[in-house]
């Protein structure tokens, strides 16, 4: 047993003993949970993939005279009006309604590689703000804030990706081609942050992490957090379930790990890097980071299909050796989220721990068990009796 | 003068599979040959993709010689560009590349690009979100 004090402790005098995920995966072939706890401090996780449910607060600062934005463009990219007079919310996916290739999460990297954006924004004057328009150009220094908040991110878990319709099919996971000739997965497998920590014993609010080439905290089980999910034998869902909101200051970030994307007839998107450290506790930590790919499953969806109906399961070993079976059938599988960069990341961090620069917090509140997802219901306002 | 690449798809009419075409282009034209890719089933129509290598008036005639074989010949004067430098390696175009001239690196997970396999089909142009990849039209300096 060690307590989140010691680890740091060994992490401020350079003695903490890191590996990433991958590295402890293949000690774990070996070595026992008691071994591995005994042994290891901090294991290092880490994804970079797209995540639409992302984007960024910005304070512009006040012009003279003032203004009250109540239509705000970036680069011609509308961001949201109703918050106070001169701050706004972009989101990853807005687009630019002329140029539907240009969205949100190009403002986003633009700003954060220090590039100028135009900021165009109307009001209707009032006694207090009688400004009614500014045309102006900000930049990462000009503003007071600008700091990413991503409501959902770190998916734990992601379905793979199919169609067996006779048409390609464009989505976020990329292209799918007809009669399932291509099969896409976006997880990181066994160096995916929240599949590392399932039952979340150390990831919960306030735990620091990696984000975008800096310093952040997850802030809030993310939107559609479910933990109510089917789960394999070793407590892993096998298919998308809890979700990370995290937030980090974007004017120390680096577009090395932002990255704008655009996916044919789906919209635009953000590719964003996370990684998390987690403290090896005690032996069942160590059980659950010791996890591999031929141990993590997830489902097989048909993205072609309303409904997206299950076709079957693989695990990330299947999925990572080219092909899997599907309906019988062989088929090529592709991934959509860079496992070069995850690693790129988990190294990063630990060197970051090893070197004393990166201490681990523990959280501040644990995240909710026992949750699920409701879906929408349509339900005619009329037949409420007038009570909206 | 210099010597040229040239991509043509050939397309065969059925029965033509045993002509010892390809020694003629090398020994009448001088031309060199690389097979890209060939589709031939016996019997059947069958198409191949070439890269002919030799001079341009000696390619000419060689194609003209295919011509009067009957053999539809179709130059592929397009090839694909990646701005590798830019790459995060995300997978994304190798869902869609049947050719095998994109794949992921089993051990590093980096993109490979192998341009000798590229069929100039198109489909990694649409595929990539960070639109990385641009058709150029050949150039005779190549
Ligand atoms: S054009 Fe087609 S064959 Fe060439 S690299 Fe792109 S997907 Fe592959
Ligand atoms: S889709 Fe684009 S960014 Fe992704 S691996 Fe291919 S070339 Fe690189």
């Amino acid at each position: 047993m060690k307590t989140y004090h010691e680890i740091n402790e060994k992490i401020r005098k350079g003695q903490a003993v890191v590996v990433t995920a991958e590295e402890v995966a293949a000690m774990a072939r070996e070595a026992s949970p008691e071994e591995i706890a005994e042994k290891v401090d901090v294991v290092t996780t880490a994804t970079f993939g797209a995540m639409c449910s992302s984007g960024a607060f910005i304070n512009f600062g006040h012009a003279d005279p003032q203004i009250r934005m109540e239509k705000i463009r970036l680069n011609g990219v509308p961001a949201y009006e109703g918050l106070a007079a001169v701050d706004t919310y972009i989101g990853a996916t807005a687009v630019h309604p002329d140029n539907p290739i240009y969205g949100g999460a190009h403002v986003i990297e633009e700003l954060i590689s220090g590039k100028d954006v135009v900021l165009e924004a109307w009001g209707k004057g009032t006694d207090c703000y009688p400004r009614k328009h500014i045309k102006t150009v900000i930049n990462k220094n000009s503003v007071n804030e600008m700091f990413m908040f991503n409501p959902r991110n770190a998916y734990q878990n992601y379905n793979v990706a199919v169609n067996t319709t006779s048409s390609t099919k464009y989505t976020y996971m990329g292209t799918l081609l007809p009669n399932l000739r291509n099969a896409t997965y976006s997880t990181s497998g066994e160096l995916s942050p929240l599949l590392n920590d399932p039952e979340f014993r150390t990831i919960g609010i306030g735990t620091r992490i990696f984000i975008g080439g800096t310093t952040g905290y997850v802030v809030w089980p993310g939107t559609q957090f479910n933990t109510s999910k089917p789960k394999n034998e070793l407590g892993v869902p096998v298919s998308n379930a809890a979700t990370i909101a995290v937030i980090g200051n974007m004017k120390n970030m680096s577009s090395e790990f932002i990255k704008a994307a655009y996916y044919e007839r789906y919209g635009v998107s953000m590719f964003i890097g996370i990684g998390i450290p987690i403290p090896i506790l005690d032996a069942d930590m160590a059980r659950r980071v010791s996890i591999n790919n031929s141990q993590i499953e997830t489902s097989v969806l048909d993205y072609g299909t309303v409904g997206t109906p299950k076709l079957g399961q693989v695990t990330y070993e299947q999925l990572r050796s080219g092909t899997i079976k599907v309906n019988g059938k062989k088929v090529r599988t592709a991934p959509v989220a860079s496992l070069s960069k995850a690693r790129h990341i988990a190294a990063l961090l630990k060197n970051q721990i090893q070197k004393g620069e990166f201490m681990l917090q523990q959280p501040v509140e644990l995240f909710p068990e026992n949750t699920s997802l409701n879906s929408l219901q349509e339900i005619d306002p009329e037949s409420k009796g007038g009570a909206l | 003068m210099r010597m040229v690449k040239r991509r043509y798809v050939l397309k065969f009419p059925p029965k033509s599979g045993d002509k010892p075409l390809s020694y003629v282009l090398v020994k009448d034209y001088d031309i060199r040959i690389n097979i890209l890719k060939a589709e031939v089933v016996p019997g059947k129509r069958g198409n191949l993709l070439l890269e002919l290598q030799g001079r341009q008036t000696n390619i000419t005639q060689g194609i003209n010689y295919l011509k009067s074989q009957q053999i539809e010949c179709t130059p592929l004067d397009k090839t694909i560009t990646l701005e590798q430098d830019k790459c995060i390696h995300c997978g994304n175009c190798t869902a869609v590349c049947f050719a095998g001239a994109l794949t992921m690196h089993p051990e590093t997970w980096e993109l490979q690009f192998d341009k000798s396999k590229c069929i100039v089909c198109e489909l990694c142009l649409k595929a990539c979100p960070l639109n990385l990849f641009e058709i150029d039209f050949h150039d005779d300096a190549e």
